[in-house]
């Protein structure tokens, strides 16, 4: 599981503003839903690829293995427009869809998970308002793509700790036997992360410095 | 990430005095009804102290106070004569935790920007924070990791990067809270050589006996006391002895 995609590069996109990449994704998201013809989902896929391999730089593999990932669930989308309208519907759809995981791949791999932390904090900005913290929101953005593949991690174990002692459930029973001791053990690793960030000073309050970061 | 300034910040500018290492004086801690700790009064001004016991002896409560993580029921811990209890902040930017499991430990998905979090946290501007995260990835050995997902760390890497995220602060004091007990014996002693090598007052509260080699002195708890406070080679063998008798 890898969440934090970031491909360390020197070119053009990955000095480009993390606030600029997004709203070029979201752009793009809206002309391919506003203008759906299978000329400017081409376009975009080619503009996408153009834009990642080329000028990005980023190996060919990253954005394959965004794709594969998607393989079945793009199967299914194209078999069900196939049978419900036409494989020529079938294949737009697939392909628009595409273009868009592989776009968010190249902007996820051009850009720091820091540097979208602080659009995340920009966006929270009018939080301050209403007594919000918006840098708590950007650390929680941080957090959650740090723990998601450490909430698996730790799943696989339970899992793997089961089959050694001769369990090996299956579907919702697996789910049940599963859950539970990993809900205790989030429990326990939230009381320790919150003891964490208290140690690294996450209520600290320093004064607020004209350019910082 | 920018930061307001808060009212309750203020307290944190206190005078620290240096000289006074961390005092405990009277200190007792309760979970509920459950005495965990009770008549301790110390004073650490010692470079390099340990402390060893038995599961549940109150080892890790111990810890947690040296830094206001936990505050003391009965009793005041101070540190360089600053209150856990009502200067805190000030406290734990003189104290750096580093615990036992570095999953808990790391907040951000990679390398280099878990190593900045605590200097975001200190206002440190971005040229200087970045000349220093970039310093303590090279000293710690992950200078080739800086944009690495820390989920694909090794146990060894990640307990290193938990340590970098720590010292980069510049604490004054540091206290490792059982730092090598998930580590093989390489990676032990490689954390085992980096406390060595620190410059900071440290405490290491272990399992570890060998850690304590070199150690100036060396508190053995047992049952919520001190029940001995010698240097390592008395302090280990009063251990070993508890243990027989158990």
């Amino acid at each position: 599981m890898t969440l934090a995609l970031y491909v360390p590069v020197a070119s053009p996109v990955h000095r480009l503003p993390a606030g600029v990449k997004l709203l070029c994704l979201a752009a793009l998201a809206v002309l391919l839903f506003a203008r759906p013809t299978p000329a400017v989902a081409g376009a975009a896929l080619v503009g996408t690829l153009v834009v990642g391999l080329g000028a990005a730089r980023l190996p060919v593999a990253v954005l394959a293995r965004q794709a594969w990932a998607l393989r079945w669930f793009l199967l299914v989308l194209f078999v069900v427009h196939a049978l419900t309208a036409d494989v020529v519907s079938g294949a737009h759809t697939v392909l628009r869809l595409l273009t868009l995981v592989l776009a968010a791949a190249v902007v996820t791999a051009t850009t720091r998970v820091s540097e979208m932390v602080r659009v995340v904090e920009l966006l929270g900005a009018p939080l301050r308002l209403v007594g919000g913290r918006p840098e708590r929101v950007g650390l929680l953005f941080a957090m959650a793509l740090r723990f998601v593949p450490v909430l698996i991690e730790r799943a696989d174990r339970i899992r793997a700790a089961q089959a050694a002692r001769g369990g090996a459930p299956r579907g919702l029973r697996a789910l049940r036997t599963t859950v539970a001791p990993l809900l205790v053990q989030l429990l326990q690793m939230a009381h320790d992360v919150s003891e964490a960030l208290d140690a690294r000073g996450a209520d600290d309050v320093p004064v607020r410095r004209p350019g910082g970061a | 990430m920018r930061f307001r300034r808060s009212p309750a910040a203020t307290a944190d500018t206190d005078v620290a005095e240096p000289g006074r290492g961390i005092e405990l004086r009277g200190v007792g801690h309760r979970y509920g009804d459950r005495v965990v700790l009770e008549g301790i009064d110390l004073q650490l001004t010692e470079p390099r102290v340990g402390v060893i016991g038995a599961n549940g002896s109150g080892k890790s409560t111990f810890a947690r106070l040296l830094n206001g993580l936990v505050l003391p029921t009965q009793g005041q811990v101070l540190v360089d004569g600053l209150d856990t209890r009502t200067q805190v902040r000030a406290v734990r930017r003189r104290v750096g935790f580093v615990f036992q499991d570095p999953d808990a430990q790391i907040v951000h998905p990679t390398v280099a920007e878990d190593v900045a979090y605590g200097l975001e946290n200190q206002g440190v501007p971005p040229d200087e924070r970045a000349a220093r995260v970039a310093e303590a990835l090279e000293r710690y050995g992950l200078a080739g990791h800086a944009d690495h997902p820390a989920h694909l760390l090794s146990g060894g890497q990640k307990q290193l990067l938990a340590i970098a995220g720590v010292l980069v602060m510049q604490p004054a004091r540091v206290v490792f809270d059982e730092p090598t007990t998930l580590l093989d014996l390489v990676n032990a002693r490689r954390v085992a050589e980096l406390i060595a090598g620190l410059e900071q007052q440290v405490v290491v509260v272990t399992h570890h006996l060998d850690l304590l080699d070199g150690f100036d002195r060396v508190l053995v708890v047992d049952g919520g006391r001190v029940v001995e406070d010698a240097p390592p080679g008395p302090a280990v063998a009063a251990y070993r002895t508890l243990a027989e008798r158990r």
